[in-house]
């Protein structure tokens, strides 16, 4: 490590940490970002850009990283590329990849795009690749991909946790820079909920790289210590370091990203790799601090150019001299105080070139009489070096031109173009920016949310300003008056930000980079406004200049700069694109949280799951239930066992768990009104003790809902729903009764998991059940079809329907849930003489299919009205209104050609058909094809001994008889139309 | 759902900030504010008429979900529910009374850690100035609808749908590993 420093940082010079880069072993100490650790070994060589395969170094020391990108890999499975190696905090072992080179970074073929660069302008791809069209596809796209691409995203499941909380606050803060914490402080004093986030391993922002300042009569390390002492101390606030927030919602709620274990050689088991907050506040402050703007020249991106504050960095936090021999280039003076630091520290400053007009003021002349060359009205005309700077050379501007040349060796060239605020939350948050004419960049205009900038991000450099501003902005949010004061001490400075490109004698034919990351040059922009690109949206687009990781970072505001110099506008007229979230990538694990395997959805099982489980059970899935699908026994396919289960209950009994379906208990003098205004039925005429089915339209008169409703006691209805329906029909209901009718005296309770329902069917269905339930009889004539009675069963509380869904005599028992198992149980057992067999849903879909008997969503598609289905006899014909009437009155809703249900069977009596497939009246046709209507059932296991099938066809109960045609895989299949009813069409057996 | 819960038992051993309460008896009261008055007297215990709101009275509550609904909580079915009485003191006025004491469970989750492990999945704020002892709402965990009262300081409870029992104490017993004691 011979660029480490003697002493001081916040690195610790005791815990040496060994780790790796491209195979080669390091050392750097705890504290270190992994860009330091490499800097103190003297590398800064660190990738290949994206296009060009150009040999980039470390540019940063932060978040607006654009060339480090790495990829950092734990095991075959945590992997993660992309991640910028000035965020990486070290650990020992860390292993880490530089991206976008083959086959080493030193040797890169790639490279060669870079002497071709001429064959790859702006919008190179939409030009050069368009033919052969097939081609795009094939070759081009999967070929550029694989060349452009950063890293390589992981292939193996994540086996990470991550966890997600909620949080609220009065304040948020986001930024732990001096206008952050004297934020925190002014509102932690006050007894306000705080949480102060920062996205760095440490909390101090801009202090930690400036040591010297003096606030208070404390160093800023002290002041620092004391400040975030005193912050632990109040158990209203919350401290989150790396914690980045990366999206700011609608009404003050912020999203932030806190990584809990990427710093750690051995995450522990029981802690989340990363933590979605999702934090409310009433305040937000937002102290997000500037950027350093990079400045534009030939050769910007030699390894070797960095920015001037990222020195600053490298040297004060970690103890890092970037270099040997530095050159400065800056129009700001802060740089200056960056130069006078590493003379200090042992670094040779060759030069300092400044491009403003003049160098005067405290820090020029501190440099001045530091012995430093400094040249005013300066610019860079080129640099020298290919994987590492080797010199640079300088020009005096004459009337805008670079003139005197003037060459300087030097290994690092440090830039400053002065600062750009940190806007992206504000923008976020649709707070509106304006443009500030000194600052040259925009600042925070008229906030949107309850929110506040403070500091460096509203365009406040300097130190006491800036703690100033972070109190001031605490105590606006909280309505008091501010109370903290510092006192600092530092040197005057003269901020100066420059724009755009550099002044240049046109002598290099090297590439000035405004977008390191997307590998967008000066020319790039200058070709896009000349091919007619305008609009600064298009300009990005075309060449894609602020669209990488970075989203700009460093680049945006020279991109405009540039732009509308070429168009002759000013930058307010040519405007900014938009801050997108995140501010930097966040994972996906993040986002899902505990959402993944089982607990990714709610998974719903009935009373009966486990019973049926151990039975052999197949489950599907509908909606969130797990319901029995056919229950295999050993030797059988699927159509053996539904064969076997349709079978037993057209016999002799089957029992199947219902309990799935949706119930709605309506309760309320007006239960019987509102049923009415709901159904298309007529409920008064219901008795008590009666079910009827019921169809529920929507407004527009296609069929929603279905289900038996029984009339309990006069004012009470016990509703069933589909299981898919059961919570948007309660939902419909509410709103009918909450927002239409709030005067009708009624209420509903969704009861749909206070009841295990019990289905038991077929024609000694009643020769089971009778030596189980007391206080009903359920003989034929004392209870026929379409009954509904209490009693009990087991001595439990019973419910008792007389319904099918089979077309065979049917019961359906209700019992409280905790004992549904229990008198399952005891059905099953009482049904052994007669050999009770237990049916999934498929056979239940066969034995209605055979009935006719449709499904809501499979026969209906919210485009089929009752009649359209054969229900037409269901609604009340003498009543005056019900959901839906109007629409059904509309004439094209009564259209003879309209599609119907019918039965379908195939000629050949074997030839199953494919739900879904489409229905046509003569094979051969010359296409398109005329297609009358699709099947929507099909079943191959039915009784009737044959397969059957339910269509929608238009104009269908009319062709009763006729030949049509349906494809299958064995090709066109002649079939007949029926009446889809195909089981017992007189109805005899269910009312047996 | 004796079965299913305990199928998630075994692959869930819960923590001890987090226990199935004992089954309980439930029923739904809606009505407007006169009734509710009536039906006071036969439940043991007063109707909160500010929202989200619980009363306590030995082993039976009431808890506020709506304007016109209230729960009526009792801690176990070994006592009857007084159905009967309920109705007679509810005659004459318009109302709806179902009995769901198997729709739901009881979850309860307590303890130092009980507010963040339910910030892990529920979006209230859970600061006990803003959700006070006895405060109770319909919310969601997660991606399940519940019922969230708080019945201590550091004690909630938890109605929930019985077939996202199961789901609920997964969730939080993942939530709960950093949580969890003896690492």
């Amino acid at each position: 490590m011979n660029f480490r420093t003697a002493a001081g940082g916040r690195i610790d010079r005791s815990d040496a940490l060994p780790f790796v880069f491209d195979g080669k072993a390091y050392q750097g100490y705890r504290g270190d970002t992994l860009a330091s650790a490499l800097l103190a070994n003297g590398v800064h060589l660190m990738g290949r850009s994206f296009k060009y395969h150009r040999p980039r170094g470390i540019f940063s020391a932060g978040a607006d990283e654009p060339n480090a990108l790495v990829t950092l890999s734990r095991d075959a499975a945590r992997t993660t590329p992309n991640l910028r190696a000035t965020q990486i905090e070290l650990y020992p072992t860390l292993q880490v990849q530089s991206q976008n080179r083959w086959p080493s970074l030193a040797f890169d073929v790639g490279r060669v795009n870079d002497f071709l660069s001429a064959f790859f302008p702006a919008g190179f791809y939409y030009k050069t690749f368009m033919w052969p069209r097939a081609a795009w596809r094939s070759l081009y796209e999967p070929l550029i991909r694989r060349a452009a691409g950063l890293g390589k995203a992981p292939t193996q499941p994540d086996p990470d946790r991550y966890a997600q909380r909620y949080a609220h606050a009065d304040l948020l803060i986001v930024g732990a820079g001096p206008s952050g914490l004297a934020a925190a402080l002014e509102a932690g004093d006050a007894g306000a909920r705080v949480i102060l986030c920062d996205e760095q391993s440490e909390l101090g922002g801009s202090l930690l790289s400036d040591p010297h300042v003096a606030i208070d009569g404390k160093n800023a390390y002290g002041w620092l210590d004391d400040t975030l002492a005193r912050l632990k101390a109040h158990a209203n606030v919350t401290l989150l370091p790396r914690t980045t927030a990366f999206g700011y919602f609608p009404h003050n709620l912020i999203g932030l990203n806190e990584r809990l274990t990427d710093h750690l050689e051995t995450p522990p088991d029981h802690l989340p790799r990363e933590r979605l907050w999702q934090v409310r506040a009433r305040h937000v402050v937002l102290a997000t601090g500037a950027l350093e703007r990079p400045l534009i020249f030939p050769g910007n991106d030699t390894p070797g150019v960095m920015l001037a504050g990222a020195a600053h960095t490298y040297l004060h936090r970690y103890g890092v001299r970037v270099g040997s021999k530095v050159v400065i280039v800056t129009s700001s003076d802060d740089a200056y105080q960056t130069a006078l630091d590493l003379k200090t520290a042992g670094v040779e400053v060759a030069a300092i070139a400044d491009v403003r007009e003049s160098a005067d003021g405290p820090l020029p002349t501190a440099a001045r009489s530091a012995g430093i060359a400094l040249f005013a009205n300066s610019t860079v005309l080129r640099t020298h070096g290919a994987q590492r700077i080797s010199g640079v050379t300088l020009g005096t501007v004459k009337n805008g031109i670079g003139g005197e040349r003037r060459h300087i060796d030097c290994d690092v060239l440090l830039m400053s173009g002065g600062y750009t605020p940190s806007v992206h939350l504000f923008s976020q948050s649709r707070g509106k920016l304006e443009w500030s004419e000194p600052l040259q960049a925009f600042v925070p205009g008229r906030s949107a949310e309850a929110e506040r900038s403070a500091g460096a991000c509203r365009g406040i450099y300097g130190l006491q300003e800036v703690l100033a501003d972070g109190v001031k902005a605490a105590a606006q949010a909280l309505g008091s008056a501010p109370n903290h004061t510092f006192d600092v001490h530092t040197l005057q400075r003269r901020h100066g930000s420059n724009l755009g490109a550099l002044p240049s004698d046109g002598s290099s034919r090297g590439k000035s980079f405004v977008d390191w990351q997307h590998d967008v040059t000066t020319r790039d922009l200058a070709l896009a406004t000349r091919e007619g690109f305008h609009s600064i949206e298009h300009v990005k687009r075309y060449t894609t200049t602020g669209m990488a990781t970075d989203q700009g970072k460093s680049s945006n505001l020279n991109a405009m700069a540039i732009v509308a110099q070429q168009l002759g506008k000013s930058i307010p007229q040519v405007g900014l694109t938009t801050f997108r979230m995140p501010y930097t990538p966040v994972t996906f694990g993040s986002f899902a949280g505990v959402s993944r395997k089982e607990l990714f959805d709610p998974v719903r099982a009935t009373p009966t799951h486990a019973w049926a489980e151990a039975q052999g059970a197949q489950f599907e899935n509908v909606g969130l239930w797990k319901r029995a699908h056919y229950f295999r026994r050993r030797g059988e396919s699927m159509h053996d066992a539904v064969a076997r289960e349709c079978r037993a209950v057209r016999d002799s009994v089957g029992i199947f768990d219902a309990s799935t379906l949706g119930k709605i208990e309506v309760v309320g003098p007006d239960a019987v009104e509102f049923m009415n205004r709901l159904y298309v039925n007529n409920w008064t005429t219901l008795a008590v003790g009666r079910t009827r089915y019921g169809i529920l339209l929507r407004e527009d008169g296609f069929v929603y809902d279905d289900g038996v409703v029984a009339r309990v006691v006069a004012d009470r209805f016990h509703v069933t729903t589909t299981t898919g329906g059961a919570p948007r029909v309660l939902a419909m209901m509410e709103d009918y009764r909450q927002t239409e009718w709030p005067h009708l005296k009624v209420w509903l309770t969704s009861t749909t998991e206070q009841w295990a329902v019990i289905a038991v069917q077929g024609p000694n269905a009643r020769k089971v059940m009778e030596p189980l339930i007391a206080g009903i009889d359920i003989s034929a004539a004392a209870f026929p079809h379409m009954s509904v009675a209490r009693g009990t069963i087991c001595g439990l509380p019973l419910l008792l329907f007389r319904v099918s869904f089979t077309g065979e005599l049917g019961f359906e028992i209700n019992v409280p849930s905790d004992e549904g198992l229990k008198v399952w149980e005891a059905v099953y057992a009482a049904g052994a003489a007669f050999g009770i067999t237990a049916y999934g849903t498929e056979a239940m879909h066969v034995l209605r299919a055979e009935k006719g008997y449709i499904i809501v969503g499979q026969e209906t598609d919210g485009t089929a009205t009752p009649d359209d289905v054969g229900l037409s006899w269901a609604i009340g014909k003498k009543k005056e209104d019900f959901v839906g009437l109007r629409s059904l009155q509309r004439p094209s809703m009564n259209h003879a050609f309209r599609k119907q249900l019918v039965g379908l069977k195939p000629r050949d009596g074997r030839t199953a058909l494919d739900e879904g497939a489409q229905i046509c009246e003569r094979p051969a046709q010359r296409p398109p094809m005329q297609l009358i209507g699709h099947v929507t059932s099909s079943y191959a296991a039915a009784t009737v001994g044959y397969p059957i099938a339910l269509a929608m066809i238009a104009g269908g109960r009319a062709r009763m008889g006729q030949t049509l045609y349906v494809p299958t895989v064995a090709g066109e299949t002649e079939v007949e139309v029926t009446s889809p009813v195909f089981h017992d069409p007189e109805g005899v057996r269910i009312n047996g | 759902m004796a079965d299913a819960a305990d199928a998630a038992a075994a692959v869930v051993a819960d923590a001890a900030w987090m226990r199935v309460k004992a089954p309980a008896s439930r029923l739904i009261l809606q009505c407007a504010a006169p009734a509710r008055a009536a039906a006071g007297t036969a439940w043991g215990v007063p109707f909160s008429e500010q929202s989200c709101r619980a009363q306590v009275k030995g082993e039976r509550a009431t808890l506020w979900l709506g304007p016109d609904e209230h729960l009526l909580w009792q801690a176990s079915r070994e006592a009857p529910l007084p159905l009967d009485a309920l109705e007679q003191a509810l005659s004459g006025h318009p109302h709806s009374l179902v009995e769901i004491s198997h729709r739901q469970a009881a979850l309860e989750i307590s303890g130092p850690h009980a507010t963040t492990i339910l910030a892990g999945a529920c979006p209230l704020d859970l600061d006990l100035r803003e959700f006070p002892v006895h405060m109770c709402t319909r919310t969601v965990l997660a991606k399940a609808d519940i019922v969230l009262w708080r019945t201590a300081p550091a004690v909630f409870h938890l109605e929930v749908w019985r077939s996202f029992l199961p789901y609920a104490r997964a969730l939080l017993s993942e939530i709960g590993r950093e949580f969890s004691a003896a690492r």
